[in-house]
């Protein structure tokens, strides 16, 4: 199978390191080659942050570059415009359409661009924007964003829910599990 | 059985698999997970050191004494750490001795992006650089062997990607190994008569490591179909090399980076129309190449700045490759911040406000450099603000007294402040140390520390006393603070600086992201009373932004830290009630 790549991005403290252990953990039990690429220190510090996730039969570089992307699940309206240029002719944007200022915009040096979702639709981007932060609300967290997102990105493989079910319970704590399977499906059927 | 983990936990299980029983570190990012992985076996002995000089002198303590020993360190921990690294190279080693040290190349979270390539080759030990998961595994393992077979201790040189990246690995049994120690003092005890007599046998270890070299299986050669281009590359530059050209040319992948094979190097180059060097950094394999006369290219297609990526390889292969669609708009960065309720935010603040030179250090607390704080004036290394605040202090001849301070943390302090301090009270400084004690290592992801009463593995144990510690150097002068107080911080850090001696100041409160730590209710703005005047926007905090004129509170982020409530005098912004 050709390599397919999925790239997680957002703003550091989100939860997307567990969004790409949960995606790393279902390919693993699919005995596809994976890399996983993330990033720790200082970027986590409410910066822009990105994971990278590719598999298929021989994976090589841990990183995708420009042009690569099949899916970019965006944890953020912004982040989602930031990496565009990341995305293959032909992928597809998953984003959250939250919006969480920079704080470049908090202290007025910049302005948050207007009308981001119109803009990439123009663009011809082939953009799925959801309000994962009043699902994951809904589910009982305002931190379920990630496993909305998640449930959302799920629609477009061909994986059933159950191996989908099994990588969440061994990604996420016992006390969370029921929380966390509820923001999937609301994210899944939104 | 197969498991899908980063590389630095491939290379912390390689460790155990290998008999490894003595691990000493520093964390760094991107080095950390490879001790926090190895210290869960039971079997592992694992610690944190004060610093990386500690841990790697620990780490020889207990191959002297016939252990399989490690110590892992960011790249700029090698510098410490460079003084046992040149001279355990003469000695050897007794049980093996393994090194790692990772790059981070694009410095995703450091202060330069040196590379320790050239520690090998100056200190004269031999560098694995493996390129995933898999090798990871596979060479911590096989270093251990080298270092025994060789008498020498062995560099695993990692980089962000293979450190960062989870890749999948098979994974093994231990097997327990353990030497007898030998007194042995012209072997260990390296006093000139010794050492002496010690360099040959270095210089003759390396000829023999060469010829290993020119044979190890992890030096390989991949073919290609078309001669006309040949490549050298290693670590993740060989995955990159891959993805752009998977098998179109012959590749010679090299996992010891030093000491470099000759003969297979010659022969792979003959193979080949036009030999060229994919590596990240600096041109190290390149100038060897040259070295052994053969004509190449390298750094003039491949820049040394920065990490190389799948794209900037295949610009220079000519391979074709179509990007997709950038947006018109504009698109404001996204820099790292302070957390909301860093504790740090108070204490900058302050600083700022009184105009005060902050000679800053290595940690989250950097961050006090950046708008709309900008509150730190220099950041070198570790420790350096202590040192560098006693010359600038001392050089200024009492001009700048009453206005300059240093801003270190606990784990920071720890590491290499307190020689620093030693300094101010030994040479009679005039200047104010302010140690930002948030009770944890916070950038590297919450590491203990000897100031936190914990070690390595979440175990209760002797914790330093900070206060006394100052005093008992000589600083008379120590005074703790709330840095969520902001009065009591403008108050103390006015009167210290006013003092005619060297003094500390320990702002105090633990990091807002511990477990631990209770959270306040977030506060709210009165609408009525908010007149807009951005007052709270001075602490750049991510939880306040102005929306239609007014303050507003984003209410998933905010701790209730209340250091913005202090700053607006017109009590807009409120605590909720107690009910």
């Amino acid at each position: 199978m050709k390599t397919q790549n999925v790239m997680i991005v957002g703003v550091g403290g989100q939860g997307s390191l567990l969004a790409s252990k949960l995606l790393g953990r279902l390919l693993l039990s699919k005995g596809y080659d994976i890399k996983v690429s993330e990033v720790h220190g200082m970027s986590q510090r409410g910066g822009s942050v990105v994971t990278y996730v590719r598999f298929g039969d021989k994976v090589y570089s841990p990183v995708i570059d420009k042009g690569q992307a099949d899916y970019i699940v965006s944890f953020e309206l912004l982040e989602a415009a930031r990496w565009t240029e990341y995305l293959k002719p032909g992928g597809k944007i998953i984003t959250n359409t939250q919006k969480i200022n920079p704080m470049p915009v908090i202290i007025g040096a910049a302005e948050y661009p207007e009308s981001l979702e119109a803009k990439m639709k123009e663009a011809g981007i082939d953009l799925d924007a959801l309000d994962a932060l009043t699902l994951a609300e809904q589910a009982g967290s305002s931190k379920a964003v990630n496993l909305v997102l998640m449930g959302r990105l799920s629609k477009y493989f061909d994986f059933p829910e159950e191996e989908w079910m099994a990588a969440i319970e061994a990604s996420v704590p016992p006390k969370f599990l029921e929380m966390n399977k509820i923001a999937f499906k609301l994210g899944a059927n939104a | 059985m197969k498991k899908l983990i980063l590389g630095n936990e491939a290379v912390a299980r390689g460790l155990y698999e290998a008999g490894c029983s003595f691990v000493s570190s520093y964390p760094g990012t991107p080095s950390t997970e490879i001790t926090e992985a190895v210290a869960k076996y039971p079997e592992v002995y694992a610690e944190w050191a004060p610093n990386e000089k500690v841990a790697m002198e620990a780490a020889f303590g207990a191959s002297l004494a016939g252990r399989r020993s490690f110590c892992g360190m960011k790249h700029v921990g090698l510098n410490v750490a460079a003084d046992p690294l040149f001279t355990i190279s003469y000695t050897g080693v007794n049980g093996g001795m393994v090194i790692g040290v990772a790059d981070d190349a694009g410095m995703h979270s450091s202060q330069n992006e040196q590379d320790s390539r050239h520690y090998a080759r100056a200190a004269k030990i031999p560098m694995l650089e493996p390129s995933d998961s898999a090798e990871a595994l596979a060479f911590a393992k096989l270093a251990y062997a080298l270092s025994e077979q060789f008498d020498t201790p062995v560099l695993i040189k990692m980089c962000t990607r293979v450190s960062h990246s989870q890749s999948v690995v098979e994974t093994g049994e231990r097997v327990e190994c353990v030497k007898e120690y030998k007194k042995d003092i012209p072997k260990y005890v390296m006093m000139p008569g010794n050492a002496k007599k010690r360099h040959p046998v270095v210089e003759a270890r390396t000829k023999a490591l060469i010829a290993y070299a020119e044979d190890a299986d992890i030096n390989r050669i991949e073919e290609g179909a078309d001669h006309k281009v040949g490549i050298i590359t290693s670590s993740t530059s060989y995955q990159y090399v891959k993805e752009v050209c998977g098998d179109t040319y012959p590749v010679l992948k090299l996992g010891m980076i030093w000491p470099l094979p000759e003969e297979k190097i010659r022969k792979f180059a003959a193979s080949v129309e036009k030999l060229v060097v994919v590596e990240e950094l600096d041109g190290f394999i390149e100038s060897h190449c040259r070295d052994l006369g053969l004509s190449c290219t390298g750094k003039a297609d491949f820049p040394n700045i920065d990490e190389l990526m799948p794209l900037s390889v295949a610009s220079k292969l000519s391979t074709p490759w179509e990007t997709g669609v950038k947006l018109s708009e504009a698109i404001p960065p996204r820099p790292p911040v302070m957390c909301a309720g860093c504790p740090h935010r108070g204490l900058f603040y302050t600083l700022k406000k009184n105009k005060i030179t902050v000679l800053g250090d290595i940690g989250c607390y950097t961050l006090g450099a950046v708008a709309p704080l900008a509150a730190v004036d220099s950041v070198i290394c570790m420790g350096a603000s202590v040192s560098g605040l006693h010359g600038f202090s001392k050089s200024q001849q009492g001009a700048m007294d009453g206005n300059t301070v240093a801003v270190i943390g606990d784990s920071t302090f720890m590491h290499s402040g307190i020689t620093g301090l030693v300094n101010m009270a030994y040479n009679e400084s005039n200047a104010t140390v302010i140690i930002v004690d948030n009770s944890i290592t916070g950038m590297t992801g919450h590491q203990q520390n000897p100031t936190t009463g914990f070690n390595l593995k979440g175990d209760p144990c002797a914790k330093i006393d900070l206060e006394t510690l100052c005093k008992a150097v000589g600083i008379r002068r120590v005074r703790v603070i709330d840095p969520y107080n902001l009065s009591e911080c403008d108050t103390v850090i006015k009167e210290e600086l006013a003092a005619n001696e060297p003094s500390v100041i320990i702002s105090r409160r633990p990091c807002a992201l511990l477990k631990y730590v209770k959270h306040n209710k977030p506060l709210s703005v009165d609408p009525d009373k908010c007149v807009g005047c951005k007052a709270c926007m001075k602490i750049g905090c991510p939880a306040i932004s102005i929306v239609d004129g007014k303050a507003k509170v984003d209410e998933t982020l905010c701790v209730g830290c209340g250091v913005c409530e202090q700053l607006c005098k017109f009590d807009a912004l409120q605590s909720p009630k107690e009910v």
